[in-house]
């Protein structure tokens, strides 16, 4: 090797890395001193189902309110898995810092990805596991479920209720199981029904598999899918009560046999992320908001609902929010017999990822 | 108890089933020109998003239905355009118009989401409705479902009974002669498109209008490829579309209404269920369907040039 090729060498490495910073870490830095930051988000489904989506959608939304500088980059309908990664890099690639991976599904696309970019923060909903720089958060949603549970105990009148679920998956399943013992609590003949469509979206699907658990003599109808419009609206039709989630605006179509509904609101927490990320104050936490954060919402009680159970709801919401009262408290059984929950111990809700069980008393399959 | 349960199961066969069969007709009417239509998914949607947003408008479910029709019928005639008068590929086209379908009615529909509509309700008739059991079951439905039936003998009829009929199914089997015998086979297939597209739009307006009274994206959710598989499953022929839709439908409500009864068996292997029919349908029938196609089923007619 010549002394002069040694020599240009060393001369323009320098130079080289210079332009590098001139050109990437340059704007980076100019892009940072005005305070920008440029957000993505990746969703399952379209963020106008008027559901799960939609309240992700939203809480950007929100977040792009309260922070002007910030720039959303959204990617609508995005399968789980290698197309997920791909997007979410591409998204890194136009500048993002910021990825919300908003589905269950993407938490191990997102960790892959996030192992690739340490300076990008990563948010997850409902994972269950972590990397120094992705954050996951979810809410209590069986506490609500629970409250859910003692205003339909109380106001069913055939002590039939039933469940129209998109999938058998672990949070699905702890919230049917905490409604029912929600009910349980206050009316001991309850029986609850499950029915699984298979998939999130399938209306007409699930006005079947509504119409399948009238037919049996239900008069509560809940619903875990996209939105809950449809299977609301044949309850009320049919002349049975409904609980909703999601989309509360799903009271509308019920306006006699409305219960009440659980819903999410990310735009307080989003705002939350986007600042931290711009001030520098962000790490990585696992985040479950109680009933008593901003993360839930619980819909105003329909006319159906008496008084009595408005009240008790409102006392056990508080209970849930001190901590003094577990909604998995032992012993449980699930309904094949095994006892899951000991006397005097609990299942923690840091676990709901693991409940593959449905309790005693509902009428379903778990897996 | 058990009477209640079959009737369940009776009135869910027929709800799933009846944009089934209404998907399925069109496609024969498609596939009889000799065009296979695999953007049916597209078209449907089209006919749902039409549908709901014309009934959100005007309260008017009946237009919300004309609407859902034409709409679907325009949709496929640009299809038409691009496999008959372009002759472009027919399955690469189908498939293209089958996600343009998913993307426009989505963004169409955007607007309409969370939209409260009175929607198609049942007409109960004089003393039909009132029969014991067979009222509740048969007699207890809204328009375009005691419009299905009528309609499947009605398309047997125009197909093997009509001189548009032969001319029609002449040009699926062998374009070229029904062009020397003094047929145009363009102007054949034009005609056909656009009723299957009539037919397709009215399956997805039930689905909007009827069974969930509700729009969302892509709320036919597979139902058009479904159609297309049935279109086989009836060898063609309009009547066995009946058996065909009603069988998977029934198979869909079956399913669920084992789940709802508590049968100890997965929700997944139970949703299984409608495809592990067709498929031992097919296998067992595979062989005499091999002569039921049109003969020229996804070929391009160049006979004029």
């Amino acid at each position: 090797m010549s002394r002069k090729r040694l020599f240009l060498s060393g001369k323009l490495l320098p130079i080289l890395a210079g332009l590098a910073l001139a050109l990437g870490f340059g704007f980076s830095d100019a892009a940072l001193a005005q305070g920008k930051l440029k957000v993505g988000i990746i969703h399952i489904g379209s963020i106008t189902d008027g559901g799960y989506n939609q309240a992700h959608s939203d809480g950007v939304a929100v977040m792009k309110k309260n922070l002007p500088n910030v720039e959303v980059i959204q990617v609508e309908n995005v399968p789980e898995g290698a197309d997920a990664e791909r997007v979410m890099e591409n998204m890194i690639k136009q500048g993002a810092t910021l990825i919300f991976a908003a589905s269950f599904g993407y938490l191990d696309p997102a960790l892959r990805v996030a192992k690739k970019f340490p300076d990008v923060k990563f948010c997850h909903p409902g994972g269950y596991k972590r990397a120094p720089n992705l954050t996951t958060y979810w809410a209590r949603t069986p506490e609500a479920f629970y409250l859910m549970g003692i205003a339909a105990g109380k106001t069913t009148k055939t002590h039939k209720l039933g469940y129209v679920v998109a999938l058998p998956i672990s949070f699905f399943l702890a919230n049917v199981n905490a409604f029912h013992l929600g009910a349980r609590s206050v009316n001991p003949k309850v029986e609850t029904r499950i029915v699984f469509t298979g998939t999130f979206l399938d209306p007409a699907k699930e006005a079947t598999a509504a119409n399948a658990l009238l037919d049996l003599g239900i008069d509560v109808l809940g619903v875990i899918v996209d939105s809950p419009i449809t299977v609301v609206q044949i309850a009320e039709k049919r002349g049975a009560y409904s609980v909703g989630f999601h989309y509360l605006g799903a009271q509308k179509f019920a306006p006699k046999g409305w219960i009440s509904g659980v819903a999410f609101t990310w735009g307080e927490l989003y705002t939350q992320f986007g600042k931290q990320v711009m001030d520098g104050t962000w790490k990585s936490e696992s985040i479950l908001g109680n009933l008593g954060s901003n993360l839930l919402t619980i819909a105003p009680f329909g006319p159906a609902v008496p008084a009595d159970a408005a009240n008790l709801v409102n006392e056990t919401k508080k209970v849930f929010i001190e901590e003094k009262k577990h909604v998995f408290a032992g012993p449980i059984k699930d309904n094949k017999g095994t006892e899951r929950v000991k006397a005097n111990e609990h299942w923690s809700l840091d676990n709901l990822g693991k409940m593959d069980w449905l309790v005693e008393g509902i009428i379903g399959q778990p897996k | 108890m058990i009477e209640s349960i079959l009737g369940s199961l009776l009135i869910g066969s027929i709800h799933s089933g009846t944009p089934l069969l209404y998907a399925t007709l069109g496609e024969v009417f498609d596939e009889r020109a000799g065009i296979v239509n695999l953007g049916l998914e597209g078209v449907m949607l089209m006919g749902a998003v039409a549908g709901f947003i014309t009934t959100v408008q005007t309260g008017n479910a009946a237009l919300g239905i004309l609407a859902a029709a034409l709409a679907g019928g325009l949709f496929n005639l640009f299809f038409g355009f691009l496999v008959i008068t372009r002759k472009a590929n027919q399955l690469a086209s189908g498939l293209a118009m089958m996600f343009c379908g998913v993307g426009l009615s989505a963004l169409v529909g955007a607007r309409f989401i969370g939209s409260k509509i009175q929607g198609l309700n049942e007409i109960r008739l004089p003393f039909l409705s009132d029969l014991p059991f067979l009222g509740r079951v048969l007699f207890n439905h809204d328009l375009l479902v005691y419009m299905a039936l009528p309609l499947a003998f009605l398309v047997w009829w125009v197909f093997f009974f009509t001189r548009w009929g032969l001319s029609l199914r002449a040009v699926g089997e062998n374009p070229t002669a029904a062009f020397a015998a003094g047929k145009n086979p363009q102007v054949l297939q034009y005609q056909a498109l656009f009723i299957a597209g009539l037919l397709a739009g009215i399956a997805g307006a039930h689905l909007s209008l009827a069974l969930a009274k509700t729009w969302s994206e892509w709320m036919t959710a597979g139902r058009g490829f479904i159609a297309v598989a049935l279109v086989i499953f009836s060898k063609w022929h309009p009547l066995w579309a009946v058996v065909g839709a009603l069988l998977f439908g029934g198979a869909i409500a079956l399913q669920l209404q084992l789940q709802a009864l508590g049968v100890p068996i997965s929700s997944f292997l139970l949703d299984m269920l409608p495809y592990l029919l067709s498929l031992g349908v097919l296998a067992i029938w595979g062989r005499s369907r091999r002569h039921a196609a049109p003969a020229s089923l996804g070929q391009v007619f160049r006979g004029t040039e």
